[in-house]
């Protein structure tokens, strides 16, 4: 290695470990050693394979989250659409069709449920954060208004293949994280490879600039929370099959701020232009090492949300603190 | 043809389209949606549930209004700081924990248990305030993160002490009276919050904290240049709302005396779409307290009426979820489309038909001279906007200009000048009282009074309010000219209330009238409209009967005689009409005649376009302003007119290129001084055969 190249290495490992993604990178490795030192179940092959399945839906949420963030936006609707799109999905399927036509009419009602949500965002000029507010308590609403009415769908029977998404292995891999790897891998290809992925880019780095150059940002945003919701109705699925049923609850629990805590806790930055899928995987992982060992230590759920809050009010303060705003180029009704 | 003017006439006299535009420019426009659509929900509520209006009914809505309401203010005022609360809900849960356990629990005086809730929604807020204000972190997710925070704190806690707090029930009259007692029939909580939400309203509409915080979330980067303490504005609006919802939470532990492991759950988005149903605007800077309480009196009635209803949750927080998305994209609209509605809907043009006009042939008074182009100049590129010019006994003469001073150009050769007074607004008409004193209208201010060593004073900025104008007439607009009784009395004419010194030429689109003649009385100090509805009124000159005075009407190019006093008083008539151009200033002269200087000739395109006022509301709908079609007001010329109105004589400037744009005269000892409002010149010609001894001075007050 030359000279240049290993100074230049270091130059990237020192701005590395400056940044946010660094430091969640260091304090991940530090609770990895800790809890494997601390915690003697922690470090063993099933545990680890556990803990990845276990937050890989928390993963695949967060990648459709990730995408919406880095055009700038933000999806508070996506556990919503969720469960209200695989409930609806399981109970059109228990009522005679067969689950494939169930399965697609959720996959549609998802999509729709998010380009409306796009729609509301692009032509209605409405905050994003406003906007699938909003639309989290509508779609939920008329879910339990219209679609169903208990608050747990079971996956309905005679569908062998279905349990397989949550509950196989292919080659000892659990079949959910072989999902999210893949979604991991598409998503990283869509970003860095297509048009679609600079245009989000340029989106979030300037909204009103990428306008000007031609970018029709109003589409954009439409197709970005189509896929947000295609996205988190794929995540329900897999939950529904692990869990052999859906509970419409999940829409009041903290799931929402989890799949947040995994994409600022990545580094992917709020004010969005930034962030890749690699930032997506680091915060899953770090989450799931923190959950998976306050699970261990038997810490109750409810200190665990604490901590999970405390941790991303850290991580929102390091942020800031790492990309201050100043006053003078803060944009106004930036919340 | 007759018959269809006739009823295009009748059309514009009847329907008051200016109305729309007028209403659009009033503040309160923004809670005028908001009020209506709780005065329909109430209506439909009314109708559709039965026994809604039962005193028992009322009171429990009311004493939820005291508690949700007052969350709202809290939102209210966050989002009037340009951010968002989204944790009140958890806050509230905790400071309910709080006040049912100093009460229930540990057993303490019912002020203590309120000091502990207080101390409990500070520390939330403060927590809230500093992340937010200090350490700037976006609002929105920094509440949703001290939402899990608390909420997981109440979690925590609540389960510990639920027993407790259930076990024992406090004894404590005041407690008691909080939360069940009523003051004249209302409900105590109700009447604290009414309190409370005067106390704000005065705090954010009267008081400077309140334009602070108005001002760093209507322009935050202003604000800062300003001198403004950002940080510290931001961080007591989180503060605030922390103990607004202390005490929301208080008036409901003493009026449920327990809680459940829900409380305060969704809390956040109910507070939100009232709020924002009531007409605050998520940007920030805009909203007030009657919003907060209006949009917190309609998302109540529409929940209890749908529990009333028996309703499941569930068609609540769909309602809840679609009048919220519905409330912000209205909210989205309005913002940025109000401006561009207003821009587009203002200017409102009526009829106006103005009598034909013969052109002049070769031999008539009005025939094209060149008697101007040979003015002499007198300060050419010193001076911009003499609108008025006057000279002094001691024959210096006086000028305002654009860049809001008064100048004076000394005698004998007005090559020197000075500046003689600044005012700060462009000073338009310019008299001389017996005194010495220079009075000028200034555009955008008022009357003002300059005495001869150059102070300046305000002599009147206001008139009386007439009862049915939409738009604030009591503030003078646009003063224009003004002249001096002998009895003292000041009077004036205001060209337009409806527009700005900057854009008076756009007042000419809609040839209504806008403007009015107004006299102050500086013996009471009183200031009163005269006479209202004149056509943009311009030049004012006393007539030498010292009872009447004559004054022109630009856009209606005639010139009208009002009586103040002797046996005509309140006479007004038509002196002379059909003139061949706007009239501006009108001045004495010597030989008992008046000067009018006519700021420009009638075309017969832009006659003919004030007869079609659909013609002017679509050019002014779908063109840019600089496209617009005007009159012509770059070319005039001078006219004298005898005490009887005929026209004696004309000057003109055939070229076009010494002084072709008059909007005054004076005349001086012999000489005729030429003023224009977009000039950088001042003009003046000796005229013929005058006396060479005359001055206005000696006219109106006698020889010194």
């Amino acid at each position: 290695m030359s000279e240049a190249a290993a100074q230049g290495n270091q130059a990237r490992l020192s701005s590395l470990l400056n940044s946010q993604e660094g430091i969640v990178l260091v304090l991940a490795v530090l609770a990895f050693v800790l809890f494997s030192l601390l915690l003697p179940s922690f470090f063993s092959p099933g545990n680890i394979l556990a803990l990845i399945r276990s937050v890989s839906i928390l993963g695949i949420l967060a990648l459709g989250m990730a995408l919406v963030v880095i055009a700038r936006g933000i999806d508070v609707s996506m556990i919503a659409t969720m469960v209200v799109s695989v409930s609806w999905a399981f109970v059109i399927a228990r009522s005679g069709y067969s689950l494939e036509f169930a399965l697609l009419v959720g996959a549609l009602f998802a999509v729709s449920a998010g380009m409306l949500i796009g729609v509301l965002i692009a032509f209605g000029e409405v905050a994003p954060i406003f906007a699938t507010l909003a639309a989290g308590s509508v779609i939920y609403g008329l879910g339990r208004t219209f679609f169903f009415t208990l608050e747990m769908q079971n996956v309905p029977p005679g569908a062998g293949w279905f349990s397989l998404i949550g509950q196989g292995r292919i080659l000892g891999v659990p079949v959910t994280v072989v999902i999210f790897a893949m979604l991991c891998l598409a998503l990283h290809l869509v970003l860095s490879r297509t048009w679609f992925g600079w245009q989000t880019y340029a989106m979030g780095n300037n909204p009103g600039a990428a306008r000007i150059t031609g970018i029709s940002n109003r589409p954009m945003i439409v197709a970005q929370y189509a896929i947000s919701a295609l996205i988190a109705y794929g995540a329900g699925l897999v939950l529904a099959s692990s869990a052999s049923a859906i509970n419409a609850r999940l829409f009041n629990s903290t799931m929402i701020y989890d799949i947040l805590l995994v994409v600022v806790l990545g580094g992917i930055g709020l004010n969005g232009g930034h962030g890749k899928v690699r930032n997506v995987i680091l915060g899953t992982i770090f989450v799931g090492i923190l959950l998976n060992g306050m699970t261990i230590m038997n810490i109750a759920y409810t200190i665990q949300n604490l901590v999970k809050g405390v941790v991303l009010l850290l991580a929102i303060v390091i942020d800031s603190l790492v990309n201050p705003r100043d006053e003078q180029t803060s944009q106004q009704g930036d919340l | 043809m007759a018959t269809s003017e006739a009823l295009l006439r009748l059309r514009y006299r009847l329907l008051p389209d200016r109305l729309f535009g007028e209403l659009l420019t009033k503040s309160w426009i923004d809670n005028v949606i908001p009020a209506l659509a709780l005065v329909v929900t109430i209506l439909v509520m009314i109708w559709i549930v039965p026994g809604y209006l039962t005193v028992a009914n009322l009171t429990d809505l009311a004493r939820q209004v005291s508690e949700f309401g007052l969350i709202a203010l809290a939102l209210t005022i966050v989002i009037l700081s340009g951010g968002i609360d989204l944790s009140v809900g958890s806050m509230f849960a905790l400071c309910v924990l709080a006040a049912l356990v100093s009460m229930n629990v540990l057993g303490l005086p019912v002020g203590v248990a309120l000091v502990a809730t207080l101390a409990t929604g500070l520390a939330c807020g403060l927590l809230n305030g500093v992340l937010i204000g200090y350490l700037r972190l976006r609002a929105f997710i920094t509440t949703l993160v001290t939402l899990v925070i608390y909420r997981a704190l109440y979690d925590i806690i609540f389960p510990r002490l639920a027993s407790a707090i259930v076990g024992s029930m406090p004894v404590s009259p005041t407690w008691d009276l909080i939360g069940f007692g009523s003051f004249y029939g209302l409900p105590v909580s109700f009447v604290i919050f009414a309190i409370i939400a005067v106390g704000v309203h005065i705090v954010l509409s009267r008081l400077r904290p309140g334009w602070r915080l108005r001002a760093v979330g209507g322009a935050r980067r202003s604000a800062y240049n300003a001198g403004i303490n950002v940080k510290l504005t931001v961080c007591l609006a989180y503060v605030a709302s922390g103990l607004l919802t202390a005490i929301a939470a208080f008036l409901f532990s003493a009026r449920l005396g327990s809680t459940g492991a829900d409380t305060g759950i969704g809390l956040e988005i109910s507070v939100l779409t009232a709020v924002v149903l009531g007409g605050v605007s998520l940007g920030g800077g805009r909203g007030s307290v009657g919003n907060a309480v209006i949009g917190s009196i309609l998302v109540l009635i529409l929940t209890s009426g749908l529990i009333r209803l028996s309703m499941p949750g569930s068609v609540n927080q769909l309602i809840l979820g679609l009048v919220l998305i519905a409330a912000v994209l209205f909210d989205a609209k309005w913002v940025k489309n109000r401006g561009k509605l207003l821009s587009k809907v203002y200017v409102s043009p009526t009829y106006l038909k103005l009598p034909n006009l013969t052109p002049p042939t070769g031999t008539d008074v009005l025939a094209v001279n060149d008697r101007l182009g040979a003015a002499e100049l007198i300060g050419l590129g010193a001076v911009e906007g003499p609108e008025d010019v006057v000279l002094d006994r001691d024959d210096n003469l006086y000028t305002g200009t654009r860049h809001g001073t008064i100048v004076r150009f000394l005698a004998p050769d007005y090559a020197r000048s000075e500046v003689f007074a600044r005012i700060g607004g462009h000073p338009l008409g310019l008299a001389f009282a017996p005194n010495g004193d220079l009075l000028t209208c200034v555009g955008g201010m008022g009357v003002y009074r300059v005495s001869p060593d150059g102070k300046v004073a305000k002599v009147t900025d206001e008139t009386n309010r007439s009862l049915l104008s939409v738009i604030d007439d009591s503030r003078l607009r646009l003063p224009d000219d003004l002249d001096i009784a002998p009895d003292g009395r000041i009077f004036f004419s205001e060209a337009t209330i409806r527009y700005e010194m900057s854009e008076w030429a756009v007042d000419a689109l809609e040839g209504r009238g806008n403007g009015r003649l107004i006299c102050h009385d500086p013996r009471t100090g009183s200031t009163r409209t005269m006479l209202r509805g004149l056509i943009f009124p311009n030049g004012v000159t006393i007539c030498r009967d010292g009872q009447s005075l004559l004054f022109a009407e630009t856009w209606a190019c005639r010139i009208s005689r009002y009586w103040f006093d002797g046996p005509d008083k309140g006479k007004h008539e038509i002196f002379r009409d059909n003139l061949p151009g706007y009239p501006d200033n009108l001045n004495r002269g010597s030989d008992g005649t008046y000067w009018v200087a006519l700021l420009g000739t009638r075309t017969k395109t832009f006659d003919l376009a004030m007869r079609k006022p659909g013609f002017r509301r679509r050019m002014a709908k779908r063109i840019a302003a600089d496209e617009w079609l005007f009159p012509n007001i770059n070319r005039g010329c001078v006219l004298r007119v005898s005490e009887t109105g005929e026209i004696v004589d004309a000057l003109w400037d055939e070229a076009g290129e010494n002084h072709p744009s008059i909007t005054s005269t004076c005349e001086h000892k012999g000489w005729l001084y030429l003023g224009g409002v977009s000039n950088n010149r001042i003009g003046r010609v000796r005229i013929a055969g005058a006396d060479p001894q005359w001055t206005a001075h000696d006219d109106y007050w006698g020889k010194r």
